[in-house]
């Protein structure tokens, strides 16, 4: 499908999904009665505003920004990496985003306090795989360093989140992190976006203008260079774009795997591996996957199920399906 | 394509290595656009160490590597790139791109930072996809060529690159017969665009076919560079690899002759025995 028709063909699919999500949850609204509303200006009943405005809406936006900026994340550094393998927290922003909820939390930190924290454990848990593999050096392949220094951070500090959940206290507060580290977004209000927004126009437009080079850098350091790419800059711009994009995600809804890895492989299967469509759609796809995700989340049982264990679950086959599908296919 | 000015990429009294380690010790070496220079040599001689040390991957230990003059440390890495192109031996990606698209990524060190390839660049890949007669490939997938199909999309990228440069590692690794002769063919034909040519090759009649210098290296320094059919004497061959070699004329629709490499050996045994018969 040619690029253009395909953004509008996801957008289309991204606003019907939205309208149906508007629906979905503990206080039923069905569509028709939405559409007369639309329709004729008159509201069927007071309380609808209040919980389509101040509860709903801005878990429904909250979803589409985490599932396309961790996709987003996610296809972009695929593509730095060159291995269809790697995920948004390959670097580390998870594990160190979880330790700085998890000390937050066990400190009493207010709700501002743990999204703070839990932000600046994920930036600096990158910072320190990044700055790890500049120690060892140039003489080595300088991408896979990069990835040994993100698994190295990632275990030290899964070491140290393990550690804060051993002394806390196994009536609050131990819960309490393991709430937080099964991600979810039940607790999105309108003011969270307002940080989460702007956040993620910050990381995401350098990304999308730099696109094209980053289809070069998918073929190596030294092939990229020799076609006039900055590698170095631009490998930094892309780790600090993708960082910026997933820390700020992670410090809101607490940790939410597998979209960063399994949406961009469907966005590339459909739109084609150039970067200058792929992030895009992979952006929108992610979207559409999370709100999906995020209403059975919240309809499946009387409980909300934390949407990581969501995630993980239809991920899990879905990859393999996926993969079978396309085996005997370079990615 | 524009006639334009040469320019001499020039290596003088140049030490290559690693780490301060020293590969190659002394080579002076100059490179006219226009001109084709094969380097040759036996395996991990250095070869690729002198590529990667032109192409500013690894810095020389001592001495100066100069394009027109400038020291190619001072160049950026995209005007570095505007000057020269490079055909690394394997390439592979690990996505399904396009071989129109992977043509384009040669437009890449024209383009403004954030920009994107417009109708000109794509017009000036097509023109090259046309020139190595692979146009049929372009909307097929790169990653699923073969590799001789796949070394012409990678020098229809150098070109589209518009450098004046371009340097080849063993361009004719891994393709059959038919195809490295096409390739070789081609490469014969780039110098008269003006393009400079720097390419490796473990064959020693690529250079009878098209260089006009051939450069060998050899214990750990140039071993000697001049006119493929003064420097390529079997006495040569034999101190670069170890085996004896002829050199025969074979003449070319009777005007002129060009020289080829033989090694010396015994006839297969079946042919010899049925031949004494």
């Amino acid at each position: 499908m040619k690029g253009f028709s395909l953004i509008i063909l996801c957008l289309l699919i991204l606003a019907v999904v939205t309208f149906f999500s508007m629906g979905v949850g503990r206080y039923p609204v069905s569509p028709a009665s939405l559409l007369s509303w639309i329709a004729t200006g008159q509201c069927p009943d007071d309380t609808l505003p209040v919980i389509l405005f101040n509860i709903r809406l801005p878990r429904l936006i909250g979803a589409v920004a985490a599932g396309g900026a961790l996709a987003m994340s996610g296809a972009a550094y695929q593509g730095m990496f060159r291995n269809p393998m790697v995920s948004p927290d390959i670097l580390g922003v998870s594990s160190g985003a979880g330790f700085g909820a998890a000390l937050a939390i066990l400190l009493s930190f207010p709700v501002a306090g743990i999204q703070i924290l839990s932000f600046a454990g994920g930036i600096t848990a990158v910072l320190i795989a990044v700055s790890i593999s500049k120690t060892i050096g140039r003489s080595h392949d300088s991408v896979l360093v990069l990835v040994l220094s993100g698994i190295i951070i990632s275990s030290l500090f899964g070491a140290l989140l393990s550690m804060l959940k051993y002394v806390a206290d196994p009536d609050d507060k131990l819960p309490a992190i393991t709430y937080w580290l099964m991600g979810s977004l039940a607790n999105i209000r309108g003011s969270d976006l307002a940080v989460i927004l702007p956040l993620l126009f910050v990381g995401s437009i350098p990304l999308m203008l730099v696109s094209w080079r980053l289809n070069v850098l998918s073929f190596g350091e030294d092939e990229a260079r020799s076609l006039g790419v900055h590698t170095g800059w631009m490998r930094a711009l892309v780790i600090l774009c993708a960082t910026l994009m997933s820390a700020s995600i992670i410090s809101f809804t607490g940790i939410i795997g597998w979209v960063g890895l399994i949406v961009p492989h469907l966005a590339r299967f459909v739109a084609g591996p150039n970067h200058r469509m792929l992030l895009p759609v992979s952006f929108l796809f992610g979207g559409i996957f999370m709100l999906v995700v995020d209403n059975v989340a919240r309809s499946l049982a009387s409980v909300e199920i934390p949407i990581g264990i969501i995630t993980a679950i239809l991920g899990a086959p879905f990859f393999i399906w996926f993969l079978k599908k396309s085996s005997g296919k370079s990615w | 394509m524009v006639k334009e000015r040469n320019i001499v990429l020039e290596l003088s009294h140049t030490d290559l290595g690693y780490d301060g380690r020293v590969v190659l010790r002394d080579v002076s070496l100059t490179i006219q656009s226009g001109e084709i220079v094969c380097l040759l040599g036996s395996n991990g001689v250095g070869k690729t160490t002198l590529f990667k040390t032109i192409l500013g991957f690894i810095k020389p230990i001592a001495g100066l590597i100069t394009i027109d003059g400038t020291d190619i440390s001072r160049f950026s890495p995209k005007d570095f790139a505007r000057l020269v192109a490079y055909v690394p031996q394997l390439h592979h990606s690990p996505f399904p791109y396009t071989v129109r698209d992977v043509v384009l990524f040669g437009r890449t060190v024209h383009l403004a930072l954030f920009a994107s390839p417009c109708k000109k660049d794509r017009d000036i890949a097509d023109s090259f996809l046309e020139l190595l007669d692979i146009t049929h490939l372009a909307e097929r997938a790169f990653s699923e060529l073969s590799g001789g199909e796949r070394q012409m999309v990678i020098i229809a990228r150098a070109l589209t690159q518009e450098a004046r440069f371009i340097i080849l590692d063993e361009p004719t690794s891994n393709l059959d017969y038919g195809n490295q002769v096409r390739i070789i063919r081609k490469i014969g034909e780039l110098c008269r665009q003006s393009v400079g040519i720097l390419m490796a090759t473990h064959t020693p009649d690529h250079a009878f076919m098209i260089a006009s210098k051939v450069v060998v290296v050899n214990n750990g320094s140039l071993f000697c560079c001049g006119k493929p059919e003064i420097t390529l004497t079997p006495e040569t061959l034999k101190q670069i690899y170890g085996v004896d070699v002829q050199v025969f004329d074979t003449p070319y629709n009777g005007i002129c002759s060009r020289k080829v490499c033989v090694p010396v050996m015994e006839p297969a045994t079946e042919n010899f025995s049925k031949h004494k018969q």
